[in-house]
């Protein structure tokens, strides 16, 4: 034990210091399911001011506390019992390190002495957990937990955030202690990027002002930066098109003409043939994942690359930038406008009339593919088209009928693409999907989270049917704690992409992938959650149905709308191909034929 | 890229090699850590995870007793040397790494051997062990143990007159340095 010889020390447990420390750090929310080792924590929790939500399944607490960071930029916080407890949360901590989410995971832990024996409901967490966290702590000392919940809170929530574990043994949880926060952080090895070099921000726009074929390639960086205003300036001053990728949708808003949409494997053609065709590819807060890049030795063959990301290790591990800027990117793309107006003096323009006229010429053949190459589908418009729902025309439908606020949440797969594709985002923090690890089952959780995060927001999520049966449990929660989200299924029946791909990959030899329209009974088993049900078979009942389910506002939704198995998400750039090769819907392939 | 394991590479190559320092194809990396429960794990794990290979480490405190200090010689072919040492750079608990370029280090490596020794053979292994400046730790009528601390190239030399010798076990450390004095100051 320490001496304290600062003022304000008091005489408590482990598990109050804990629950006082959370306090301390400003958590507003847990989500949480209790068990034999954390049973300590949960006991001065009820006199907390903290608010817990009892989730059904621990997977459900940590996509819940995803949901609830990505929509205010707080850090999401879950709490687990040892064991099961702990295991089941090892995919939300997998997918929050993947997309750089702020997550915090308390779980609980057998007694240091028991530790290593095999104890009942005993893992090795902070082993299983090292490489999907930042960093984890295993607390052995009682008198260090409010130390080591402030490094916790710190490293999630500061330089790339991502989430942590801090693993909290039953004895640490009944022994006396002390409280006395720290004054400050002291992690000697830990040390986050600010501003950037102004070097390098000099270099940056050298090529900035030679630019001809000039791409933004836009990363959820931009968003954990909240760096968005910043992004809208750089763009006024430059006039440059931008892509944004599935973690940086909102980002930018769709309807504005730079905008190019989502690059990638299942991105416009315009995104991805702009990137392809780039002399300047200026990539914020993104990873040059292998979703968006394709083939890396062919993409964007012609471009320089200017990098910049708070990570160094994201610089050069896939594509080695010319110019790269390890930075936190709202200060980079602050540091550029700043030079950018300084250099421009007031005058219309930055370029000379050269590289203008080139750039013109560029944005005029961008523009002409937007027009020729739209997210297309079968019957699109046509109110007479009949035959089973088109899915796209749900997305399209419940976009319209959104308001601006509204938050976007999805699983993975096929809706999931839709959504992002056809979606009209306008705000920074209105989208939650899972992008790197593509978790199945995501949405309903997260979009839990998202409603406790942003209660006076609407809260959609597309789903398809795969992944709802997943993780469909927490609209239980949902009801119990009043917390009216809204779940669309776009139910083909079928794993939608793993169709899609063994049709086109597999020779339509479908193997597994059937799941039933009818089993479950979507609308019996909302009801039974607590949620208002509907179902919809016919097109022209989209459009009501989706009125009536925006009418509810004291209850969880859900829709289940009998989708066309058949459907394909176009375009697509098959798995290791060229981002050259890639294939737009069959509509309109006569006129990639003509380009 | 091979995935995973933690390889215990040779360092050389080629017999009889008569290198004195690591191949360009080695990069020899001194991280300074804090001295926590698991750190080793996290290095050998990242290690691990991102498919780089371990050619040898070796670990142990420092002066200080907050901090430990890793030696590594990390095998460069299997990823570029700048993103091993940004990986590791992200470890919260690694506090700083160099990276000693065998120019500007001094590098030692313990060896230490049991042969079987008779009379016969002990004059020419006493010449041997006071040539490369080994000692001798125990011996009997039928065996020896001796001990060599040099450089890596030295001991891959002494390795390979040992060859002549009945070798009943053989075992390195790992190669430990620390930068050379010209350059403490910099």
């Amino acid at each position: 034990m320490k001496d304290y010889k600062k003022g304000g020390a008091m005489e408590l447990t482990g598990a109050q210091s804990l629950i006082k420390s959370l306090e301390q750090v400003g958590v507003e929310v847990l989500f949480g399911l209790p068990g034999g080792a954390i049973l300590p924590v949960y006991d001065p929790l009820i006199e907390s001011s903290m608010r817990h939500i009892l989730v059904r399944h621990e997977q459900g607490a940590g996509h819940a506390a995803e949901g609830y960071a990505r929509v205010t930029g707080k850090p999401g916080v879950a709490i687990v019992t040892s064991g099961p407890g702990a295991t089941n949360i090892v995919t939300p901590l997998a997918d929050a390190f993947m997309d750089s989410t702020p997550l915090v995971v308390i779980s609980g832990q057998v007694a240091t002495s028991a530790i290593g024996t095999d104890a009942f409901q005993e893992v090795d967490f902070t082993g299983i957990t090292q490489g999907i966290t930042k960093h984890n702590w295993l607390v052995t000392d009682p008198d260090e937990i409010p130390r080591i919940i402030k490094e916790a809170f710190h490293v999630a929530t500061t330089g790339r955030p991502g989430p942590v574990v801090v693993d909290f043994p039953k004895d640490v949880a009944n022994a006396k202690t002390q409280w006395a926060w720290p004054d400050k952080v002291d992690l000697p090895g830990y040390n986050p990027p600010g501003e950037p070099d102004p070097e390098a921000i000099r270099k940056a726009l050298e090529l900035i002002y030679a630019a001809e074929r000039p791409v933004l390639y836009v990363g959820g960086g931009v968003i954990n930066a909240n760096a968005t205003k910043d992004l809208a300036e750089l763009i006024e001053l430059t006039d440059f098109p931008l892509v944004t990728t599935l973690m940086a949708r909102g980002a930018f808003p769709d309807d504005d003409p730079h905008h190019l949409g989502m690059p990638g494997m299942h991105g416009s053609y315009a995104a991805v043939t702009a990137i392809q065709k780039s002399d300047l590819l200026i990539s914020l807060g993104a990873r040059f994942d292998d979703r968006v890049t394709g083939k890396v030795s062919a993409f964007a063959p012609q471009a320089k690359v200017i990098h910049v990301d708070i990570d160094p290790a994201e610089i050069g591990k896939v594509r080695r930038p010319d110019v790269p800027v390890i930075a936190d990117c709202a200060l980079a793309i602050k540091a550029m406008v700043k030079e950018i107006r300084k250099a421009s003096k007031g005058n219309k323009t930055i370029f000379d009339r050269d590289t203008e006229e080139k750039q013109t010429a560029w944005k005029a053949q961008l523009a002409e593919w937007k027009t020729l190459f739209p997210f297309a589908y079968d019957g699109k418009g046509e109110s007479n088209y009949g035959g089973p729902i088109k899915p796209q025309q749900v997305v399209e439908e419940l976009s319209a009928a959104a308001d601006k606020d509204t938050i976007l949440v999805t699983g993975v797969g096929q809706h999931q693409m839709w959504a992002s594709q056809m979606w009209s985002f306008a705000n920074p923090r209105t989208w939650v999907s899972s992008g790197g690890l593509g978790t199945m089952g995501f949405a309903v959780p997260a979009a839990m989270g998202a409603k406790v995060g942003q209660p006076t927001k609407t809260v959609w999520a597309i789903d398809g049917d795969g992944c709802f049966q997943m993780t469909a449990q927490e609209l239980i929660t949902c009801s119990q704690e009043q917390i009216p989200v809204k779940i669309a299924i776009l139910n083909n029946a079928y794993l939608g992409m793993v169709r899609q791909w063994q049709q086109m990959f597999y020779e339509e030899r479908y193997s597994e992938v059937y799941l039933s329209a009818d089993l479950p009974d979507y609308v019996k088993w909302a009801e039974s959650m607590g949620c208002v049900g509907f179902k919809v078979t016919d097109p022209s009942e989209v459009g009501p149905v989706i009125e009536k389910a925006n009418s509810i506002y004291d209850k969880p939704v859900v829709v289940d709308f009998r989708t066309d198995s058949t459907e394909k998400v176009f375009p697509m750039v098959p798995a290791g191909a060229s981002n050259d090769d890639i294939l737009v819907h069959p509509s309109l392939r006569e006129r990639l034929s003509r380009e | 890229m091979t995935p995973a394991d933690i390889k215990e590479k040779p360092i050389r190559e080629e017999e009889g090699s008569q290198l004195v320092r690591p191949r360009p194809t080695h990069h020899l990396l001194s991280i300074r850590v804090e001295n926590k429960f698991g750190v080793l794990s996290r290095v050998a794990g990242l290690f691990s995870r991102r498919g780089f290979n371990i050619v040898s480490l070796a670990v142990a405190p420092t002066e200080d007793d907050r901090f430990s200090r890793i030696s590594i010689v990390v095998d460069a072919e299997s990823a570029p040397l700048e993103q091993v040492m940004s990986q590791l750079n992200k470890l919260i608990n690694v506090v700083e790494i160099k990276q000693l370029h065998p120019d500007d280090a001094v590098e030692v490596e313990l060896l230490l051997v049991t042969l079987e020794a008779d009379d016969k053979i002990t004059a020419d292994l006493q010449k041997l062990i006071k040539s490369h400046k080994a000692n001798i730790l125990e011996q009997n009528d039928r065996f020896i143990t001796i001990s060599c601390a040099e450089s890596p190239g030295k001991l891959d030399q002494l390795e390979n007159l040992l060859q002549d010798y009945p070798i009943v076990a053989l075992q390195r450390t790992g190669q430990i340095a620390l930068p050379k004095l010209d350059f403490l100051s910099k």
